[in-house]
């Protein structure tokens, strides 16, 4: 955040001004306006219509708000780790592949191909997940369970239906690999050529010219697409509440039956029925669902302000 | 749309030729209304109702059946859930009837008369059988005692070859396959049911109340009917519950009570409510019931019963006359023959149609 003073130069002629510049300006900043004022009401009605539940005296939850709304916490946090841990490194290779290895035509295809995938329906995925992804894997959680059970993340007992933490964390990683591969394509195409051809005239090869010049260039375009795609795996909401066997349990065992949910599958699976402080207590879960996403934003800006001095843009 | 003809059976004089004529949505006109009940010619009021998301297709063959006699009225029906439903009856103002899987109970069954000026009206209208579904390679045609089925989804019983499971069935091979019991994500009446049952019939195992958010830990989740019988299809061993109709190509489990093996069918759900009691203090207009989940007359008694609640009186002409209509048809032998095809639910038997069908029409205009 630069602000620019702005000198007082009395020789220099008024800048000429229409119409036009008058109603494009006012609407940019209407529409800038617009957006604080969006997030300002969500927030508002995040936080009126949760206050019945935080005020409650445990009618409803005898345990209480943080207890519920806890484990909904673990889960969509470890969700959206799994995700992450998965897609990111596939979606910098997909995108170095596409704009450093690929021959130029197969490239366009590609980042045609992810584009797309990018735009398919969570829904979709979900159906995906359940119908092919889940039962496909019960053979894989059975043999991760017996050779790497000592490691508690496979304790098991493995589930028979393959939906579990682990397979929802895979369709997570298949939802936002793509809108991380198409942040990082677009950041590592704009990697400055001399930097490259430099790398290359020192004796670099192609890997090292990458490791040079490209990645530390595209850093930060890596992080934002990556919070990009954690603040979608965070909020995804359909797609968990199809495949995720959640039961509320707070575990690290990613291959059983018994899973935490995730707040946003959590709110779509109880809000239908629904009524009275229940509601609430819904909107509660969601406010700090909202909470959440905003501070993994304002870390991720943080990272890319820091960053950027020694990204190599300059 | 429904246009398959019936042979009329014993009408009763009460249910107008609105509700009686339903099925016959094609030949059925306004020019054949006013020749029957009187009071539900030129029905031509909007109603609206909110509740219950598991009598929602039966609901909408009623509304379909419905309007297509009474090309004048309409119903609305909003799923947003028993509790819901039952809220909004209470505040009034729009909802004239609502939905619910469960009867009014102390304080809201004082609102609701507070509501109504005087009694409320509880009809029984949607009575679907809830089978305990499984899959289980080589074995079909299981029997299970309510003990076993609670010890089934506790997570005592941990393999099909368990004694229990075994004691319940006789001469048949069980694999040492391990049991995974599949319940629901979602708050149902289908889970509240059953775990009352669970409770009723097994209490020693099952200890826990019944309860709409299954009550117990462990276990699979799935979201809805749809997304149980898709992990019990999926899996190996699983064992889920779900609506005997929508059960689809998963076994469903004969229920062992005493010495007799009762399958989850129509016939056997709707006897359930002959044998249960009526609840009461809910007043002479309510036919609420408190299930007899411990039946072992050849009634199957894990049934989902779901109500509608409606006002004797209604401030409005037009809308105490299509209420009156609607729910006349709803309880018709038309209208429970319609939701059984829909929906796979139990038609109430005549006898308990024999009393309810004088309350309904006591609907009236009043203050």
């Amino acid at each position: 955040m630069t602000t620019t003073e702005v000198k007082p130069e009395p020789k220099a002629a008024k800048p000429v001004e229409q119409l036009g510049d008058r109603i494009f300006a006012g609407s940019a900043k209407g529409a800038g306006i617009l957006i604080l004022v969006v997030l300002a009401g969500v927030a508002a009605f995040l936080l009126a219509e949760s206050l019945p539940a935080i005020t409650d005296s445990g009618s409803e939850l005898p345990e209480g708000l943080t207890a519920y709304i806890a484990p909904l916490v673990f889960g969509t946090v470890v969700s959206a780790v799994i995700a992450l841990v998965i897609a990111t490194p596939l979606a910098v290779a997909v995108a170095l592949f596409i704009s450093h290895y690929a021959p130029r035509r197969l490239a366009q295809t590609l980042s045609y191909i992810v584009d797309l995938l990018a735009a398919v329906p969570s829904i979709v995925y979900g159906l995906w997940g359940i119908g092919v992804l889940a039962p496909a894997t019960v053979g894989f959680l059975e043999w991760l369970n017996t050779y790497l059970g000592w490691i508690p993340l496979f304790a098991g007992p493995p589930s028979v239906t393959g939906r579990t933490m682990l397979v929802v964390g895979v369709v997570l990683a298949v939802m936002i690999m793509p809108i991380i591969t198409a942040v990082a394509r677009e950041v590592f195409l704009q990697a400055p050529k001399l930097h490259e051809e430099a790398a290359l005239a020192l004796g670099a090869t192609r890997w090292e010219m990458i490791r040079l010049a490209v990645l530390p260039f595209g850093r930060s375009g890596i992080i934002s697409g990556a919070m990009l795609g954690l603040g979608r795996a965070l909020g995804e909401t359909m797609a968990v509440a199809i495949v995720l066997s959640g039961t509320g349990v707070v575990t690290f065992n990613l291959i059983s039956s018994e899973n935490p949910l995730t707040i946003a599958g959590n709110i779509a699976l109880q809000f239908p029925e629904a009524s009275g402080l229940t509601v609430n207590i819904l909107i509660a879960s969601g406010l700090v669902l909202f909470v959440i996403t905003l501070l993994v934003n304002m870390l991720a800006r943080y990272i890319v302000e820091r960053r950027r001095d020694f990204s190599g843009a300059n | 749309m429904k246009t398959k003809r019936r042979a009329p059976r014993a009408r009763l004089a009460a249910i107008g030729v609105a509700t009686s004529c339903a099925l016959f949505v094609a030949g059925c006109g306004a020019a054949n209304e006013g020749g029957g009940g009187g009071a539900d010619s030129g029905i031509s009021g909007t109603i609206s109702g909110a509740g219950a998301s598991s009598q929602q297709a039966a609901m909408q063959a009623w509304i379909a059946g419905f309007t297509g006699a009474n090309s004048g009225a309409t119903v609305n029906y909003d799923p947003v859930g028993s509790g819901g439903g039952r809220t909004q009856f209470i505040q009034g103002g729009q909802i004239a009837f609502a939905g619910s899987d469960a009867y009014l109970k102390d304080e809201q069954l004082a609102q609701a008369r507070q509501r109504c000026g005087g009694q409320v009206i509880e009809v029984p209208n949607y009575i679907s059988p809830i089978a305990a579904v499984y899959k289980l390679d080589g074995v079909q045609n299981l029997n299970l005692s309510p003990a076993t089925i609670a010890g089934l989804f506790k997570g005592d019983i941990k393999t099909w070859n368990d004694p229990k499971v075994a004691a319940d069935n006789p001469g048949v091979a069980l694999p040492a396959t391990t049991v995974t019991p599949v319940h629901r994500s979602d708050e149902s009446g289908t889970t509240e049911n059953f775990t009352d049952f669970m409770n009723k019939a097994a209490p020693s195992v099952w200890t826990a109340e019944g309860d709409g958010e299954w009550p117990v830990p462990g276990g699979e989740a799935a979201q809805g009917t749809s997304g149980v019988v898709g992990a019990v299809g999926q899996g190996n061993g699983t064992i889920g519950y779900a609506d005997a109709s929508q059960a689809g190509q998963l076994s469903k489990a004969n229920l062992k009570l005493g010495d007799q093996n009762v399958a989850p069918t129509a016939e056997a759900a709707a006897k359930i409510l002959e044998e249960s009691k009526r609840v009461e203090g809910q007043g002479p207009t309510s036919f609420a019931f408190d299930l007899n989940r411990t039946s072992t007359g050849g009634a199957y008694p894990i049934v989902l019963a779901s109500y509608l609640i409606a006002c004797p009186q209604y401030p409005d002409q037009a809308q105490a006359d299509t209420v009156k209509a609607f729910l006349s048809y709803v309880v018709s032998e038309q209208g429970q023959q319609a939701a059984a095809q829909a929906a796979g639910s139990a038609p109430l038997s005549a006898a308990l149609r024999g009393q309810i069908t004088p309350v309904i029409d006591q609907i009236k205009v009043g203050g």
